[in-house]
């Protein structure tokens, strides 16, 4: 791990005034995250509600502005302070901040993960020792940003929880593994390899995990297609779920 | 295609994947030249003493294990998959399948993370939340008594079993008579509960915690200071502080190396903090330790459900909105459980609108605004956390369950390396897997 400034690194009191503000300021625009469509959640099946031409964009909640409140600005302070001693500005590494539901996220640039939780591990003011492995999710229509690998930190030490997010393209789905850091997340990457096809680049042997060895595809990708049911009576079937008309 | 047929070239196709059941591995893969033979043992997947359908593949010198690794995923269901495809209140009956020993866990786990999704975690009925503790720490006591009683069973000791089993069909016979079900009971929902207690549990449940406390004695009277038990237990499955932290492993066995973290204690849901209990540790980081944990967590857990019985006050045990509640109320009937036949007698004769509400909530559900949770409770094996994901639709958009036996299980390398076969047994006992909750 690299715990040491890198010797390019611009000087930590300029690094702090920039990001100190640039971090906090950071309004990048909402991203459309998916388009959802009808009431019934497929076109065409004789929808005579009405209601099948409703369009509804679901975006990116909005970044958060200081002050977040409780130890959010503390814990991003220290957190733009060490990452600033690894010759890293939190800018940089951080896309943007968002705080939900009374929990903040950091939506962290893939190829700065590992400075990142090495700084979230090995700071003693952040101390998040415990990792709560990871979580994909896959957003088809989220274009550039397809697969997001959710992080979930805890210092035990501070008593504080942050998430971690990360994003990678469906056509480049690489991800730095953090298991060199946290040794927990060796099976968490491996399922979330196994059932996204996010490739943990780094991990020590990155197999799957849940399906069998010989398995074709990664299951809990939405484009996964899945099975209808075949029917004995005059040759019905029942189709897939994501193809039957329901409510959505 | 036969087993000389099978031939190891990986320059052939990268994504080849070889399947070898039983010792064939040598025709797929020459034994390198100059090692002396290695023993594989495959414990598993279907072998009474490990827990489950978990496979553990360990390579032998004489009766040491010198490599040890676990394979996983013969019980993967995908529940986790399924679950966006059915309405949020729906999802509550699947995933109480996943760790079938500690349904309530799951279950409120799930139903926390749903509330803090809807925003409406401070509407939660007093009563709705008092029931919900109690029943996740019966269901922590059901759930040690197996541990106890599996991991008793596997060292032979078939007397804790027996006690361990008897004493778990008390809790299970409160189970059926609060939920009408013994395992997989769905009875804690999004907003609330299925339906409050039926007449006189109170009663019941104060009875058998009188019982339970008598027997617990019997219990530790016959094991703690059993000299067999101590042999079998003590130093074995030895994982201290750091390689707990390391490896993410939470619950008994994080206890065991003296660390208090309870995350009843360090971040309480559910009015944890307004309850009197003490966390359980131990020093000794090995089996022993967590067997001793586990029979002060029953204690403590006893204390607790007491506690709930003094606070429970007459009142609703759903949500006000009708909009989430779900409208049917539950009743047994002479027939088992079913719908109320007043709610029915109602929405059928007497309110087309309560029929047309009831049909749009119980068809189409709820719909929960975009945004993702995490919500984590201390379960009888460690720390179950819960990643949501709305989309604002009528379905979870993605629901991943961080099981504390799947992070657990990483453990069985540290803990049995460099010990014997029959160690192994007695340290996957003190992890306490649950392969419904690891697969998934």
């Amino acid at each position: 791990m690299n715990d040491q400034p890198e010797a390019g690194g611009p000087p930590p009191d300029e690094t702090e005034a920039a990001t100190g503000s640039a971090v906090a300021g950071a309004t990048s625009a909402p991203e459309v995250v998916a388009v959802r469509q009808g009431a019934f959640g497929v076109s065409g099946s004789g929808d005579t509600s009405g209601f099948g031409g409703l369009v509804e964009r679901v975006e990116t909640p909005p970044s958060a502005t200081r002050p977040f409140g409780g130890w959010f600005d503390e814990a991003t302070d220290e957190l733009e302070l060490a990452l600033a001693d690894r010759g890293l500005p939190a800018t940089e590494a951080v896309e943007r901040i968002v705080i939900e539901h009374g929990e903040i996220t950091y939506h962290v640039r893939r190829e700065h993960l590992l400075q990142f939780a090495a700084a979230l591990r090995n700071e003693p003011a952040l101390r998040f020792e415990w990792c709560s492995g990871v979580s994909g999710v896959h957003y088809p229509q989220f274009s550039g940003k397809e697969l997001h690998a959710v992080y979930h930190f805890t210092s035990i030490t501070h008593g504080r929880s942050i998430r971690v997010e990360v994003s990678c393209p469906d056509d480049d789905p690489h991800i730095p593994s953090i298991v060199s850091l946290y040794p927990t997340n060796d099976w968490h990457e491996r399922e979330t390899y196994d059932f996204f096809g996010i490739v943990f680049d780094g991990h020590p042997a990155l197999t799957r995990i849940m399906m069998p060895d010989d398995w074709v595809g990664h299951p809990q990708r939405k484009d996964y297609a899945l099975n209808g049911v075949a029917v004995e009576y005059k040759g019905a079937t029942v189709p897939p779920p994501d193809e039957r008309r329901g409510y959505n | 295609m036969t087993d000389s047929q099978v031939r190891f070239d990986p320059g052939d196709d990268p994504d080849a994947a070889y399947t070898v059941a039983g010792g064939d591995w040598q025709t797929v893969l020459p034994a390198p030249e100059g090692e002396k033979q290695r023993v594989v043992v495959n414990m598993g997947p279907q072998h009474p003493s490990t827990h489950g359908v978990l496979r553990l593949v360990l390579e032998m010198e004489g009766e040491t294990v010198t490599e040890a690794r676990a394979g996983i995923g013969y019980l993967h269901t995908g529940i986790e998959k399924n679950l966006e495809y059915r309405s949020w209140v729906q999802g509550v009956t699947f995933v109480t399948r996943m760790d079938y020993l500690s349904p309530f866990f799951n279950e409120t786990a799930y139903c926390l993370g749903v509330e803090k999704l809807l925003g409406i975690t401070a509407e939660i009925p007093e009563r709705a939340t008092t029931i919900r503790v109690m029943m996740m720490e019966l269901n922590r006591i059901s759930s040690h008594l197996v541990a106890l009683a599996t991991g008793g069973l596997e060292l032979g000791a078939l007397t804790a079993m027996i006690f361990g089993f008897r004493e778990r069909e008390l809790i299970l016979d409160l189970f059926e008579m609060i939920t009408g079900l013994r395992m997989n009971n769905a009875y804690i929902r999004p907003g609330g509960l299925a339906q409050d207690l039926p007449d006189g549990a109170d009663k019941q449940i104060g009875d058998t915690v009188k019982e339970l406390r008598r027997r617990f004695k019997d219990t530790s009277d016959l094991l703690v200071d059993n000299a067999i038990w101590l042999a079998r237990t003590q130093g074995i499955g030895y994982l201290d502080l750091e390689s707990c932290m390391a490896l993410g492993i939470s619950g008994p066995v994080l206890r065991s190396t003296g660390l208090p973290y309870d995350i009843r204690k360090s971040e309480p849901y559910c009015g944890y903090e307004t309850y009197e209990f003490d966390v359980a540790t131990q020093t000794t980081c090995d089996m022993y330790g967590r067997f001793l944990i586990r029979l002060e967590e029953m204690q403590q857990s006893l204390n607790i459900v007491e506690q709930c019985l003094d606070r429970l006050r007459p009142g609703p045990v759903m949500v006000a909105d009708k909009k989430i509640a779900w409208p049917s109320q539950l009743a047994i009937g002479a027939d088992g459980m079913g719908n109320s036949l007043d709610h029915i007698r109602k929405i059928m004769g007497e309110s087309m609108e309560a029929l047309i509400h009831h049909f749009k909530l119980v068809t189409e559900g709820f719909r929960v605004p975009p945004g993702q949770v995490f919500t984590k409770v201390e379960s009888p094996r460690g720390e179950l956390g819960v990643h949501i994901v709305s989309m604002g639709g009528t379905r979870p958009y993605r629901v991943h369950y961080r099981d504390p036996s799947f992070t657990n299980l990483q453990a069985v390398p540290a803990m049995c390396e460099g010990g014997m076969v029959s160690d192994v047994i007695a340290a996957v006992a003190g992890i306490d897997p649950v392969m419904g909750g690891v697969d998934r």
